[in-house]
């Protein structure tokens, strides 16, 4: 045996030998053991001292924005500091699970769809106990539901958001398409023909049909506009791949097919639809609020003063707005709970958010009477004041995430013609059933 | 000690010596231990329970129960196809290309070095930044491979590279890959060529070989443990791509890039399923271990044959 095959050999036996004897040690001794490992407990903490937060940057409120109102807590609660904490919404959900055990973060944002999720699996705290009664009663119903499942909450809402309809008003100018007739559906596809036809731009629509949360968002909105409905109301069984959920679906093949979207719709999320519609490339588009001041901005616009925006067109079943609110939580690995809980209590307050009115409105019904908010977007101001009234939710259950994927992988498998919309959603609704129970 | 003969000044030098090799071994050992084995063993328990939250806490033990769920799930098997293609194509390319690199850079010429310099570039760049680069570069709308090929009038539009046609975008991811690890190759083979001497080439010429009877006939089977050994390293390293994918594609087109790593990913922390992940992750484990033998065996082919 040649010598320098020795270490090598042993080498591997002993690394076997160690993985081996470590799997034996980690091993419960009896089925049903502790085997996630030691979590940090939290706690109340004294309500001073450090907190980190953890944002998204991405829509709503900006990086800047945040920061600012984080100098402005700071100072009036100087005895606690902040240390805010930004990444890009798709990375936000597996980034507070990862740091849940270590309880990295004190306050974190969260998306509509999470709660259920969060809530059941104790990542974020339950403050339906500190949660004033005024604020169920302040604060839009829409809103109010963000952070709320099973009746407790588990945040306070702070981002309040629908996907509305932005359109390029000197394009339907040229096109003389009347504004009006983007109330429904049907309207905005006459108008997107008109302006095809007038070769204003090869592709009127442009959507975020990624395969991502944003791609389940434009869709939502579509399966409401048709009437149709994601599970049967006891949360039981999948409804989506009948009536309004399939009419969406087959709706949304056929604007590619008419060459009406942009089929660059599909590798595309919220900032590239702002991108494409505030490089003129678009007339029409569905996105949340900020891209009414971003697309208006001439610093990151080519089309500033030219878009308004309004109130989601309506389809056989009605014109609900997708809820795409945000809450702020304290985590439950936070060991200064207190001090949590101040700084999201200011962050959340009227007086702060209607100062930031122009990135994100207000989760406050009063702040749309305030004539300080409405003067900042009064367009604005007035189609979230309609569409808010009505939103349609994400099913609020703690698997959401797997159904999420499932369905975005069948919805592009159909919008990219490999499979008819009809067996693309059965086969979907097949895979999400197990999912439910 | 009385009826042991006192060891020698040499002897006892010697057990010294050994004492402190396993001293100044134990750091290394503990941090192997520590990084490696311990939540190695950790996940392969995990892998055996219905872990459902990145908690402590009492989880259902199902045994061998997400090992038979992966292997009977279609998702799974579309991913396994993925991340074969995605290895297969980008080894093969990078071989061939960095084949054809190592001689040019092992070519005369002059500002050699320089050119050596540059086409380690690539290699340099991280991983996350490569891909965001080549994103931008394919963008449907403002890209620059459009813009090139429309220019060139090669295409009358721009087109979609990565969300029209999912095979089309798992092609793309592998050009970004090829693009950045065909000058590692190039230097392991670089590195083989130059341990080829020059008189054998020189006597092939003289005995009336032409240059590609000399590349087949003297260099190819010369550098052929060089090959082997970067072919099996490049392929252990393609099948565990995750990060390119996750920056170009995210997955999509209709999951057209996921590969089995990206699948690892999404049940383990969006879906928060740790166990299933977990034993995911081992299925990856076990077939980059065979691969991992075949390298370790090669290596010690190119060792005896260097004695």
């Amino acid at each position: 045996m040649p010598a320098q095959q020795l270490p090598r050999r042993s080498l591997l036996r002993w690394s076997a030998a160690g993985l081996g004897a470590t799997a034996l040690g980690a091993l419960p001794l009896t089925a049903g053991c502790d085997v996630g490992g030691k979590a940090d407990s939290g706690g109340e903490g004294t309500g001073e001292g450090k907190i980190t937060a953890l944002f998204m940057q991405q829509a709503g409120y900006s990086e800047a924005d945040i920061r600012a109102m984080t100098t402005d807590f700071t100072a009036k609660y100087p005895k606690i500091t902040v240390e805010p904490t930004f990444v890009a919404y798709e990375a936000l959900h597996d980034k507070i699970v990862a740091a849940a055990p270590a309880g990295t973060y004190d306050v974190v944002l969260i998306d509509v769809i999470w709660p259920a999720e969060f809530g059941s699996k104790k990542i974020v705290t339950d403050v339906t106990s500190q949660f004033p009664a005024a604020w169920k009663t302040d604060m839009l119903g829409g809103a109010l539901k963000t952070a709320e499942y099973q009746g407790k909450y588990y945040g306070v809402p702070w981002i309040l958001d629908s996907k509305y309809l932005f359109y390029n008003t000197e394009m339907l100018g040229k096109a003389s398409v009347d504004a009006s007739t983007l109330s429904s559906w049907d309207g905005v596809l006459a108008a997107a023909q008109k302006i095809k036809d007038a070769k204003l731009v090869k592709h009127p629509l442009i959507w975020s049909w990624k395969q991502a949360e944003a791609l389940i968002c434009d869709y939502t909105q579509l399966l409401g506009a048709f009437g149709g409905k994601f599970l049967s109301d006891d949360y039981k069984s999948v409804a989506f791949d009948t009536g309004g959920g399939l009419q969406a679906l087959q709706w949304m093949k056929k604007t590619i097919d008419d060459g009406l979207t942009n089929p660059n719709s599909l590798e595309s999320l919220e900032e590239d639809v702002r991108k494409v519609f505030s490089e003129g490339s678009a007339a029409m588009a569905l996105n949340w609020t900020y891209m009414f001041n971003a697309a208006n901005d001439p610093a990151q616009s080519k089309v500033a003063g030219k878009v308004e925006v309004m109130p989601t067109p309506t389809g056989t079943g009605g014109s609900p707005g997708v809820n795409g609110s945000m809450a702020l939580c304290v985590s439950s690995g936070s060991k200064n709970q207190k001090a949590a809980w101040t700084y999201i209590s200011y962050l959340t307050s009227s007086e702060v958010q209607n100062k930031y009115a122009k990135s994100s409105l207000p989760c406050w019904g009063k702040s749309y009477d305030d004539p300080a908010v409405v003067s900042v977007a009064p367009k604005m101001v007035a189609a979230a004041k309609k569409e808010l009234g009505s939103l349609i939710s994400r099913p609020e259950v703690p698997r959401y995430n797997e159904i999420s994927q499932i369905l975005q992988a069948e919805i592009q498998q159909a919008l990219l013609g490999k499979k008819a919309p009809e067996k693309a959603l059965a086969d979907a609704a097949g895979q999400a059933k197990s999912l439910l129970s | 000690m009385t009826t042991v003969p006192p060891p020698t000044r040499a002897g006892r030098s010697r057990r010294g010596q050994v004492l402190l090799a396993y001293a100044l071994l134990f750091p290394a050992a503990l941090v192997v231990f520590g990084v490696v084995l311990w939540p190695a063993g950790r996940a392969l328990v995990i892998s055996l329970y219905d872990v459902d939250s990145p908690f402590a806490g009492t989880y259902p033990f199902v045994g061998l129960g997400h090992y038979g769920d992966i292997l009977t799930n279609p998702r799974f098997w579309t991913a396994a196809q993925h991340t074969l293609y995605f290895t297969f194509a980008s080894t093969t390319a990078e071989v061939l290309l960095g084949l054809g690199l190592a001689h040019l850079l092992a070519a005369p010429m002059r500002w050699r070095w320089l050119f050596r310099g540059i086409v380690i570039l690539p290699w340099a760049l991280p991983t996350i930044v490569n891909g965001a680069m080549w994103r931008w570069i394919l963008n449907a709308q403002y890209g620059a491979l459009n813009a090139l090929l429309t220019q060139l009038h090669l295409m009358d539009d721009y087109r979609s590279w990565l969300g029209s046609d999912p095979f089309l975008a798992l092609n793309m991811v592998v050009v970004a890959d090829v693009w950045k690890n065909t000058s590692l190759v190039a230097f392991f083979l670089l590195a083989g060529l130059q341990t080829i001497p020059g008189e054998l080439t020189e006597a092939a010429r003289i005995d009336g070989a032409g240059p590609i009877r000399t590349f087949l006939r003297i260099t190819l089977p010369l550098l052929r443990p060089t090959l082997a050994a970067v072919l099996v390293l490049r392929v252990i390293e393609a099948f565990k791509v995750f990060d390119i994918v996750y920056v170009m594609t995210g997955g999509g087109p209709a999951s057209g890039t996921q590969t089995i790593t990206f699948l690892t990913y999404l049940q383990a922390f969006s879906a928060q399923r740790f166990g299933y992940g977990a034993a995911l992750a081992y299925l990856t484990v076990v077939a980059v271990l065979l691969l991992a033998l075949i390298y370790l065996r090669l290596l010690r082919q190119q060792e005896m044959k260097a004695i």
